[in-house]
């Protein structure tokens, strides 16, 4: 343990995530700023400058997220972050970034809601607006952190998977796990991979934006790098130029869904505690993991095969692994701090062959490992 | 056998509590130790209340806030209302007697000090009760070592202010080792 200690210390989620994509290599961010991501903001205004990168605070969480879309086109790995409010408004170019397939990252710090809520509390409300939220059916991924080294680790992993499949990535984290502080071990330059998006070969007689090969996703020309080539949020054909043709806006959304949910196990990760002969388990995310873990141990201690799983990637969510568990467990508990959205697809996932047990908070304070004990015993 | 302390540091918006709990958590993990700490505040920049929970373990933390505090510091009369009731029976309460006129009775060791007197009778500034009371803290508890703190505490303050905090963590220390004695 001594060999690591030079390198630890104490960062706060937000920071976390703020170093994270500089380390991934991003270099534009433009946003507006919202508690409780604005430290996420003010580092990236004060650090990406003296890499040679650029801030900017637009006038609205829209333009931000256009801002965004804009930058990686020319070349730049570019996010933005947010909470509640401004997630709601950035839905809609979230549905171009998929359709026009630019990576990305969108940070959504949740916070208590609907609408203006309560902006310093915690929650996980916007699990199904990560993955629903803009309209028609488009492919998302969206990962959950539930502690600062994770939040640092995860916002890499965001643009690796952005950069790989070219489509936005939802760094869906919570004002808890943003806000708190604790020791992290930030590894050496080089240490953790990544990834860059794939380029057309230089000096192609005719590039085709949209054709991709066998995984999938196209190679992505930067602007003012050689190709000219359109970018719409209209069903397109293969040269970007829009179409109403039924058969290839089948195509094309078959496409993008495809090089998402054929590349599961690149994708879905997810961290099993003690689940091995578990008969009583215990799905959650985020900080309500944490909370889990201790719940978990504290009831093992007590003669209870109790375990934990954790969706650490929420979308796609983990429905196969979840559909092994539901075939052992004798119970599922899902506390979340929302009113049920993932306890639905755990019950999609397990399909009647076990009880789902939802334990629900949604006033702004994280769930207990007590609560959970308690319902972990009730079974 | 690995230890756990629960830290609660509570009293009102400007008082500088979350400022103390990113100094402790920072010096804890100067001494080698796992540390989370977080906060919980209303929109305000100055009163309303406002707490900071700091956990420190040898161990890996999993729930990140303060269940049964093993330290409470009390920086205002509503605080100490609210939280001296969750205090563990054997744990140690600090009080600033500047503000807090009633302590509820309790079992915890009760070491009571007018910081924000002491800090503006001595230094000339309120401002600098927190770190007084950060001084204390440590003192009492032994949670730190001195020298983690004092490296924190200057890596965490505006520049400018060194002197005026490395006083103020001095004056804390002192005074809880007079009132221990």
């Amino acid at each position: 343990m001594t060999d690591v200690i030079p390198l630890a210390r104490l960062m706060q989620g937000n920071e976390a995530i703020a170093e994270g994509a500089l380390d991934a290599g991003a270099r534009f961010f433009a946003g507006y700023p919202i508690t409780p991501s604005t430290e996420i903001a003010e580092i990236l205004a004060k650090k990406l400058p003296i890499v040679g990168g650029k801030f900017i605070q637009m006038e609205d969480e829209m333009a931000s997220m256009a801002a965004v879309i804009g930058a990686s086109l020319a070349g730049l790995k570019a996010l933005t972050a947010t909470s509640g409010p401004g997630f709601s408004l950035k839905q809609e170019n979230l549905g171009f970034a998929a359709i026009a397939e630019v990576p990305c990252v969108v940070v959504n710090v949740q916070r208590c809601g609907p609408s203006t809520g309560i902006p310093t509390a915690t929650a996980q409300g916007d699990v199904m607006q990560a993955r629903w939220g803009t309209h028609g059916d488009h492919p998302v991924i969206a990962l959950c952190p539930s502690s600062v080294q994770e939040s640092y680790s995860l916002t890499i992993r965001a643009f690796n998977l952005s950069e790989k499949y070219r489509t936005p990535v939802i760094l869906l984290t919570e004002e808890i796990v943003s806000h708190l502080r604790e020791r992290v071990n930030l590894p050496q330059p080089g240490e953790i991979p990544v990834i860059n998006r794939k380029k057309p070969p230089a000096g192609l007689k005719k590039y085709y934006p949209y054709r991709a090969g066998e995984d999938g996703v196209p190679p992505m020309a930067n602007f003012c790098e050689g190709y000219r080539y359109h970018v719409t949020g209209l069903v397109h054909n293969e040269n970007g130029v829009p179409t109403t043709n039924p058969e290839l806006a089948q195509q094309l959304l078959n496409r993008l869904n495809n090089k998402i949910m054929d590349h599961l196990d690149d994708i879905v990760t997810y961290d099993s505690h003690l689940t091995e002969d578990a008969e009583i388990i215990v799905i959650a995310y985020g900080a309500v993991a944490r909370s889990a873990k201790r719940a978990v141990r504290d009831a093992r201690s007590e003669g209870i095969k109790a375990g934990l799983f954790r969706p650490v990637t929420i979308w796609p969510f983990p429905y196969r692994e979840v559909a092994a568990l539901s075939q052992q467990a004798r119970a599922i508990i899902v506390p979340e701090m929302n009113m049920g959205q993932i306890k639905g697809e755990v019950e999609c996932a397990a399909r009647n062959s076990t009880k789902v047990v939802g334990l629900n908070r949604f006033g702004g304070e994280i769930i207990t490992p007590g609560e959970i004990l308690g319902v972990i015993k009730s079974i | 056998m690995a230890q756990t302390s629960e830290v609660l540091l509570s009293g009102s918006g400007g008082q500088g509590l979350i400022m103390v709990g990113q100094i402790l958590a920072d010096a804890v993990i100067r001494d080698g130790k796992n540390t989370v700490q977080t906060q919980s505040y209303g929109p305000e920049a100055r009163g309303g209340a406002c707490k900071a929970e700091v956990i420190i373990s040898d161990n890996e933390i999993d729930y990140p806030k303060v269940i049964k505090p093993d330290i409470l510091l009390a920086m205002s009369q509503e605080a100490i209302n609210k939280y001296a009731g969750d205090l563990s029976p054997d744990g140690v309460l600090i009080v600033d007697s500047t503000y807090i006129k009633d302590v509820p009775d309790t079992t915890a060791k009760v070491f009571a000090m007018p910081y924000s007197l002491i800090a503006k009778e001595s230094l000339g500034k309120e401002m600098v009760a927190n770190i007084i009371a950060l001084g204390a803290l440590a003192a009492l508890t032994s949670v730190v070592t001195k020298e983690s703190l004092q490296s924190a505490l200057m890596s965490r303050i505006p520049r400018g202010t060194e002197d005026l905090n490395q006083k103020a963590l001095e004056l804390g220390w002192e005074a809880a080792q007079q009132a221990a004695a």
